[in-house]
């Protein structure tokens, strides 16, 4: 069965006062109906930019290249009404700040319900689906609260809004960049148990974009990891973050504070992130690598299954899990 | 809502003595006196001693001030020392004029002004964006009075197109509402520009794309109301101001409204009517204000003007 979105040899190209950068380079990656695929990386990494692609709202000025087959068509290369018509009705996104990513001057109801509206859907319909969506999304007394405005909910509520919204057009596939980051703890468990919630009862396929390895190992069954706009290791996740095949994805994991633990921050990822600006030679990885040798230097790894479902980035991706 | 603006209606009041009382002040203060005017300066001393106790301005400054808060409270600005006609209804006569005129403005400015700043903040840095931002920065440079003579120079006397003065007619208003208008829809394009540009910029305007919306619907459904909320406040204050951009262009093409009266006024040290032409554009100037903070809050709902936040 082919997939439900392939990304094949994605790159992104931004214009900036430094000359173009090439934010995403050469990103591969599927993902299948009904599947939730983490995004995992620092910031920087390309995995926001890789989102944005796949929806269509990439900054003025951006080249693209590779494909992005949706269903099978190259959506890439399709021409800008039919890039936008997919577009909350088939992909639809949901952000990481939802105070900023609501309408101010706008009763959230209303909001939510403007896909439908706009295609044409009676008001009373409309009203009666956006409080099905309410109700779907965890907001109490649905029929009241639409009528507020973004600023009268709490951050959890605002974001549960946002998935509602997203919700509306019934889209297949729904990109969350970072979607709990800005809330607080107690509630960000609540709203990933939603999505994964909401992901399993409408067959919905899901990508979760996070710097969070926790939130990824959660709700993702596959992962992705970006590392200088590039593809570092993918797989399926318990495999990925179990026994790693590149060190990148070894450090991540072994820098998330374990709770139980006396030593807090256990192996802080030695460095700073390579930027796009700056991306060393051969593997973007190396400066960092405990692995490193002459060949990581020079010459640039490609990505390659090194066990059944598992891609990595790594020349020396047997002796990750063994070193 | 209506608590408030009672609320705001008082503290109106203050304003109004204040101005009121500053009025009195400058018009006794600046040199010249109504008396020596009206008389001619080859007076004999006992027909200026006469005319000066028959005015009243004989009597010490506080009496005066006194006396004329109490008119003022009724409304009651004296007569006019020139014309022997009570001043109010002589001032309130001239205002229809200027309505006209600074309505005509505003509406050009408003009109022209949102057209240019969506044109140029729809799409920043493109070619309309800088030919709009170098045109509105001109526009904006060039003082009132140069720009009235130059249109009169170009339409009335080159082209012959238009009347250069006066007043009765819909060509009579074209050159000196054009005038007013022009700085007025510099302000109102460059803010416009500015205000679309930065909301343009906002998340939920992503959020409104990722619906599958159209740019124009993005526009019209997301960004516009949105932006024009700094623009509503600015043209309100400046509507306002015109008033004084009114004394200036009213000189310049004979147009007979408050303005020009104002200025005969002053010329003459017709101390009532000064004091009551100002007084009245100080009420609109309030007026126009309050109505401003009210559209304000109807627009943007975070800010709740009855204070329980």
């Amino acid at each position: 069965m082919s997939p439900l979105l392939s990304v094949a040899g994605l790159v992104v190209d931004l214009p900036s006062p430094a000359g173009v950068l090439r934010v995403v380079d050469g990103v591969s990656f599927d993902i299948p109906e009904a599947t939730t695929v983490g995004l995992i990386g620092e910031s920087g990494s390309g995995k926001t930019m890789t989102a944005n692609a796949v929806i269509g709202l990439l900054p003025g000025g951006a080249v693209l290249d590779g494909a992005l087959r949706w269903r099978g068509e190259d959506v890439l290369r399709a021409d800008p009404g039919r890039r936008r018509r997919l577009r909350g009705r088939e992909i639809a996104m949901i952000f990481q700040d939802p105070l900023a990513a609501l309408n101010p001057t706008q009763r959230i109801g209303r909001q939510v319900g403007e896909i439908l509206r706009r295609s044409g859907m009676r008001r009373d319909e409309v009203r009666r689906r956006v409080v099905e969506l309410f109700d779907r999304a965890g907001i109490p007394e649905p029929s009241r609260r639409l009528r507020n405005y973004p600023h009268e909910f709490s951050g959890g509520m605002r974001q549960r809004a946002m998935i509602a919204l997203a919700l509306a057009g019934n889209p297949a596939l729904l990109l969350a960049d970072e979607p709990t980051t800005a809330l607080d703890v107690t509630v960000q468990a609540r709203i990933l148990r939603l999505l994964r919630s909401i992901q399993r009862d409408e067959g919905l396929a899901m990508l979760l974009v996070s710097h969070d390895l926790r939130v990824v190992a959660h709700v993702a069954h596959q992962v992705v990891v970006m590392y200088a706009g590039r593809v570092a290791e993918r797989g399926p996740t318990s495999a990925v973050l179990s026994r790693p095949a590149h060190p990148y994805t070894r450090a991540l994991v072994q820098s998330v504070p374990a709770v139980r633990t006396r030593t807090a921050i256990a192996h802080p990822l030695p460095g700073a992130p390579a930027s796009p600006a700056r991306r060393p030679a051969g593997c973007a990885f190396h400066p960092r690598c405990p692995l490193a040798r002459e060949r990581c230097r020079s010459e640039q790894p490609v990505v390659r299954q090194v066990a059944d479902g598992r891609w990595s980035a790594c020349h020396f991706a047997g002796e990750v899990s063994r070193s | 809502m209506f608590r408030v603006i009672v609320k705001r209606l008082l503290t109106g009041v203050l304003v109004m003595w204040g101005a009121a009382s500053l009025i009195f002040l400058i018009v006794r203060v600046a040199p010249g006196d109504p008396v020596t005017i009206l008389l001619g300066t080859d007076a004999s001393a006992e027909q200026i001693a006469e005319l000066t106790a028959s005015l009243g301005l004989d009597r010490p400054l506080l009496s005066q001030y006194l006396t004329y808060l109490t008119d003022v409270a009724r409304l009651d600005f004296g007569r006019s020392y020139l014309l022997g006609q009570p001043a109010m209804p002589e001032v309130l006569e001239r205002v229809p004029a200027t309505a006209e005129l600074m309505l005509t403005s505003t509406a050009i400015a408003v009109v022209v002004g949102l057209a240019l700043g969506l044109l140029a903040g729809s799409r920043p840095g493109s070619i309309v964006d800088r030919i709009v931002s170098a045109c509105t920065i001109a526009l904006q440079s060039f003082p009132t009075f140069w720009v009235g003579i130059m249109l009169i120079l170009a339409f009335a006397l080159a082209f012959r197109m238009l009347p250069s003065a006066g007043a009765g007619t819909p060509a009579h208003l074209v050159l000196p509402s054009v005038t007013l208008a022009l700085p007025f829809t510099a302000i109102v394009a460059r803010l416009t520009r500015t205000s679309v540009a930065e909301t343009m910029g906002e998340p939920y305007i992503q959020t409104a794309r990722s619906k599958g919306l159209t740019e124009r619907q993005v526009l019209a459904g997301h960004a516009l109301r949105n932006s024009l909320i700094p623009v509503v406040t600015v043209v309100g204050l400046h509507m306002g101001g015109l008033m004084g951009g009114a004394v200036i262009v009213e000189n310049v093409f004979a147009w007979p409204g408050l303005g020009s009266l104002i200025v005969d006024a002053v010329s003459n040290r017709d101390y009532a009517v000064v004091q009551a032409a100002t007084f009245l554009i100080a009420g609109i100037v309030m007026l126009f204000n309050l109505v401003t903070d009210l559209v304000y809050s109807q627009l943007d709902p975070r800010i709740r003007l009855d204070g329980a936040v």
